[in-house]
């Protein structure tokens, strides 16, 4: 792949040198390529430099050029309303990865068993994923609801000592929130997951019988090792989507009770928008950046980095 | 000898409920349960009425059908002052859907053409740049695009939401299309050169109809995601009027004042869905494969 491209481009190279107007050579394809360069160039190469530069400015209601260094990073980091919002991303990002991962990968192996009514099962894992995120939050904030909602009814089950009420309890809100982000995000990943099942060899199944491997332990000894890719491409996906997290809390628990289910993205956006703080909003989104370049930098060295040989 | 002859041969036959299927289907209609329920669960809210949820069993279908809920929904649910129910917001989502939609789906195809058939000298590098642009928080470019939206005096209008979802649409729409077209065979492209077609005519004539699938795949992705966003419209809509059907349902729902009706709110809830739901169940397949497109990325 990369090879191909650096050919094709020294073709170019060698095709420009002879001719000399360079610049009007495939003009039409230069000119389609206008909105690609705009949003690249300036959206969002200019945007992200933008936000970083006036992070170290003391911006409040409107931008400004008045520069305080690390000032607004320093606040940042000592305000409780932010270090509970990346606890928070810290606690529901651990068991979304794990969680999406878990369930991702024991679905799609469940159904990549020659099951009777596979399309059906599938249907039915995937479908939340084409709801929006306050779809999602408000069905859960409503089926969590604590005086009629999921406790009531297995209260009046019988058991009566039931408890199960995140939306109201500070300590396990971030649970309430995780069982609506699962149902939301696993159909995705399963569907990922269950491609990568599908294109392994089905001689692998064979050898792995002969030799009198059980199903489980061909699963966790030989096909998952196998799936590496796989699992790399729904981590990245998982983790850019944990850092996003934004809508969910805002129709599930708006944040609440209190304060104790903020999240980052929710803290740039009432900075920005309500608190009129915008350098608060700037350096915090900021940080958002710099926790998706740690997921990302590894990723993308693995990726791109390894596969240079081709 | 005879022993040989009346054992058993070939492949064990399968048990129809061997002790495996059994885990294996009993897993699946469990977890198959978890994600149906909150479906249900709203249907059978929105068709009661508010005495028979206080009752308090979620899971109950109703005794009494009631449309009512849906009615008031639709038509007279109010978010501040407004009272004219969700059909405001749905009519916003249509008007910021439909141009974002086909913009963003014409500049993607041709600038996927032209990534993969006319290539030029740093084409690939800004293309590049795109993907990266697709993995940066959306929340470190909200304010400096209200700058540019304030310049150009489109902020806090639809039109102005529409400019940014085709700027956040881009990356994956183009990358959708570059992929699709690069495995269309270079001889086509070669021929119709040698024929004298130029870059337009070869797009028109011979990538676009050869192309139907993928243009479909790119209209579901568009189509779910702009209408299920929330911080776009949240942000760069300044007057409650103007909100887009996600936001007008949130606030809808969680407003603070009156007494909560939680019918009319699981009407309006399921309303906002209906429209990815159905492109959902209509799409089948081709669903699946757009998000498949979509995440295996490289």
């Amino acid at each position: 792949m990369a090879i191909a491209d650096t050919g094709s481009t020294d073709r170019q190279l060698a095709a420009g040198a002879r001719r000399p107007n360079r610049l009007f050579k495939n003009l039409n394809s230069k000119i389609a390529a206008i909105p690609m360069i705009f949003v690249a160039m300036v959206v969002f190469l200019g945007g992200t430099c933008w936000t970083i530069f006036y992070s170290f400015t003391k911006s409040g209601l409107l931008p400004n050029t008045n520069f305080v260094g690390l000032d607004q990073y320093e606040r940042l980091w000592s305000s409780r309303k932010w270090m509970v919002s990346i606890e928070n991303l810290g606690i529901y990002g651990f068991f979304s990865l794990i969680g999406t991962l878990v369930i991702g990968f024991t679905l799609a192996a469940l159904l990549d068993r020659k099951i009777r009514g596979e399309g059906a099962f599938r249907t039915i894992f995937l479908y939340p994923f084409a709801l929006s995120f306050i779809v999602t939050g408000l069905v859960w904030q409503w089926i969590l609801n604590p005086e009629l909602g999921l406790q009531n009814v297995v209260r009046e089950w019988g058991w009566t000592s039931f408890t199960f009420d995140p939306l109201n309890n500070p300590d396990i809100v971030m649970f309430g929130l995780l069982i609506a982000g699962l149902w939301q995000g696993t159909g995705l990943i399963m569907c990922i997951m269950l491609a990568g099942l599908r294109g392994i060899d089905e001689d692998i199944w064979k050898a792995a019988r002969v030799d009198g491997i059980g199903t489980v332990k061909t699963y966790v000894r030989i096909i998952i090792p196998m799936m590496r890719p796989v699992f790399v491409t729904s981590l990245v996906l998982i983790g850019s989507g944990i850092v996003k997290l934004y809508d969910l809390v805002v129709a599930q628990t708006s944040g609440g009770p209190g304060i104790s289910s903020e999240v980052p993205a929710k803290y740039v956006m009432t900075a920005m928008f309500g608190g009129q703080n915008l350098g608060q909003g700037f350096a915090a989104s900021t940080m958002m950046l710099l926790m998706v370049g740690i997921i990302l930098i590894p990723w993308a060295y693995l990726e791109f980095g390894g596969k240079k040989r081709g | 000898m005879t022993d040989a002859m009346s054992g058993p041969r070939g492949a064990k036959p399968k048990k129809a409920l061997s002790r495996n299927n059994i885990i294996v289907y009993g897993t699946l209609f469990v977890v198959a349960i978890y994600y149906a329920l909150p479906l249900y669960v709203m249907i059978v809210t929105s068709l009661k009425g508010m005495p028979e949820i206080r009752m308090g069993n979620i899971f109950a279908p109703p005794m009494e059908v009631t449309f009512q809920p849906w009615v008031k929904a639709w038509a007279e649910a109010c978010t501040g002052i407004n009272c004219d129910g969700l059909s405001r917001g749905f009519w916003n989502s249509v008007r910021i859907l439909i141009p974002s939609v086909v913009i963003s789906i014409s500049v993607a195809s041709v600038t996927g053409y032209v990534l993969s058939m006319w290539k030029f000298k740093g084409s690939e590098v800004f293309f590049s740049m795109l993907m990266i642009g697709a993995f940066i928080p959306y929340q470190v470019m909200l304010y400096p695009i209200v700058i540019l939206l304030r310049e150009a005096g489109l902020y806090g209008s639809l039109s102005g939401l529409v400019l940014v979802h085709l700027a956040f649409g881009m990356p994956i729409n183009t990358l959708l299309f570059r992929n699709y077209f690069a495995s269309i065979p270079e001889e086509l492209f070669k021929a119709a050169r040698v024929d004298g077609a130029g870059f337009w005519a070869i797009f028109v004539k011979i990538v676009m109809p050869m192309s139907l699938p993928i243009f479909v795949v790119s209209m579901i992705i568009q189509v779910t995601g702009i209408w299920n966003d929330f911080l776009f419209g949240v942000t760069y809509i300044s007057s409650p009027d103007r909100y887009p059907m996600t936001v007008q349902l949130n606030n809808i729902v969680n407003s603070v004042q009156g007494v909560k009706e939680y019918n009319v709110n699981m009407a309006a809830t399921l309303l906002t869905g209906l429209v990815p739901l159905v492109i959902y169940f209509a799409s089948g397949k081709l669903f699946v494969r757009g998000i498949a497109a979509g995440a295996v990325k490289g």
